[in-house]
C-alpha cells in the first residue's frame, strides 16, 4: 500500500517537474516548482529524514516562490 | 580547437570524479558500511547530550562548516541588497490591499513567529533548527510586508541584529578557544538533563544565534527586494 503512495508522489513530482518546461505562463510555471518542492519534502518525511522535509518545505516551498513571485512581478514581459 | 579541449577538459574531470568517488568506501556490506553514521548514532547522546543526532552533527561535529555556510548565506543576502536597494527614496504603492486579506495577515503573524520560534528552541530535541526555523520568521515577515502598506522594515534594526547574532556565534566559538577544551566551537558548557530544553551545552544558544541570524538576514534582503526603486513599479489602475 505505501508503495503504490511512493509511486503516486514520485509520478506527481515527474510530471510537474516536466511540465516546467513546457509551461508558457511564467507565474505557473512557479508554482509548478513549489509542487515539485512540497512532494519531495513529504518524500523527505518518507525516507526517515524530517530534518532535511522541515528545510525543503520552508526553503524550497516558501523562500524561493516568494523569491520568484517578487522578481517576476519587477520584470516586463518581452514582447 | 576550443570544443577539443572543452572535451579533454570534461573526460579529465571525470576521470578525477570517478578514481576519486571509488575510493570512497561506500559499501553496502562489509566493515566499511555506513561506520561513520553508525558510530554518531552510537555515540551522540554520550558525547553531545542533543537528543537529536542530526542537529549535533551541524554544530558541533561539524560546527565550522555551519559558520561557513552562514557566512555564505550573509553574503548572498548582502549582495541582493547592494544590488537592489537604491540611493533614492521609494514611494510608497498608492493602493492598498483588501481588508480581508489585511487582517487574515495580521491573525496568522504572531502563530508563525511562534512556530518559528518553536523549530529553533526545539533544534537540539526535536527535527527543525536555526536554518529552518529562521526562514519561517522571515515567512512571518513577508506575509505583514506583503499585505499591509503601513509596516515598514525598520532596515537599520533588522542589520544590527543580524549582525549581534552573528558576533554571538563567534563569540561562543571563541569561549570554546579559551575554556578547557582548547578549541575553536567546543562544547565547554555542561550537558544538562537529557531531552530537556538547556540541555547539549552551547547547541541550543548557537541555534538561536543562527536563527536569529538567518530570520532577519532573509527578511532585511527580501525587504530590500520589495523596496527596490528599480524595476517595473506597479501602476494604481493595474
Amino acid at each position: 500500500m505505501i508503495n503504490y503512495f511512493f509511486l503516486l508522489l514520485v509520478i506527481v513530482m515527474l510530471g510537474s517537474a516536466i511540465a516546467i518546461i513546457f509551461i508558457r505562463n511564467l507565474l505557473a510555471a512557479v508554482i509548478v516548482v513549489t509542487v515539485v518542492s512540497l512532494v519531495a519534502s513529504i518524500l523527505f518525511i518518507f525516507i526517515a529524514s524530517p530534518d532535511v522535509a522541515i528545510t525543503e518545505a520552508t526553503i524550497g516551498a516558501a523562500l524561493t516562490t516568494v523569491i520568484f513571485v517578487l522578481a517576476l512581478s519587477r520584470t516586463k514581459k518581452k514582447t | 580547437m576550443r570544443r577539443f579541449f572543452s572535451l579533454i577538459l570534461i573526460i579529465g574531470f571525470g576521470f578525477y570524479l570517478v578514481t576519486v568517488i571509488g575510493r570512497i568506501p561506500f559499501a553496502a556490506t562489509g566493515e566499511a558500511k555506513g561506520s561513520v553514521g553508525v558510530q554518531i548514532v552510537n555515540d551522540t547522546v554520550n558525547d553531545t547530550g542533543a537528543a537529536n543526532a542530526v542537529t549535533s552533527v551541524v554544530v558541533l561535529y561539524r560546527g565550522f562548516d555551519t559558520l561557513g555556510e552562514v557566512t555564505v548565506l550573509f553574503l548572498a543576502a548582502l549582495g541582493m541588497s547592494l544590488l537592489l536597494k537604491g540611493t533614492e527614496e521609494v514611494k510608497a504603492r498608492v493602493f492598498d490591499e483588501s481588508f480581508i486579506l489585511k487582517t487574515g495577515s495580521y491573525l496568522l503573524f504572531p502563530f508563525i513567529v511562534l512556530f518559528g520560534l518553536y523549530i529553533i528552541v526545539h533544534g537540539h530535541l526535536t527535527p527543525g533548527g536555526g536554518f529552518p526555523g529562521g526562514v519561517v520568521i522571515a515567512t512571518a515577515f513577508f506575509i505583514i510586508v506583503m499585505t499591509s502598506e503601513m509596516v515598514r522594515l525598520r532596515e537599520n534594526l533588522v542589520s544590527i541584529l543580524e549582525s549581534l547574532a552573528g558576533l554571538t556565534f563567534i563569540a561562543l566559538g571563541i569561549a570554546g578557544l579559551l575554556g578547557t577544551k582548547n578549541s575553536f566551537l567546543a562544547n565547554f558548557m555542561g550537558k544538562g538533563v537529557f531531552n530537556t530544553i538547556l540541555s547539549a551545552g552551547i547547541i541550543p544558544f548557537i541555534y538561536a544565534a543562527i536563527g536569529i541570524k538567518v530570520g532577519s538576514e532573509l527578511t532585511g534582503a527580501v525587504g530590500s527586494m520589495f523596496l527596490s526603486p528599480f524595476g517595473k513599479q506597479e501602476e494604481a489602475g493595474e
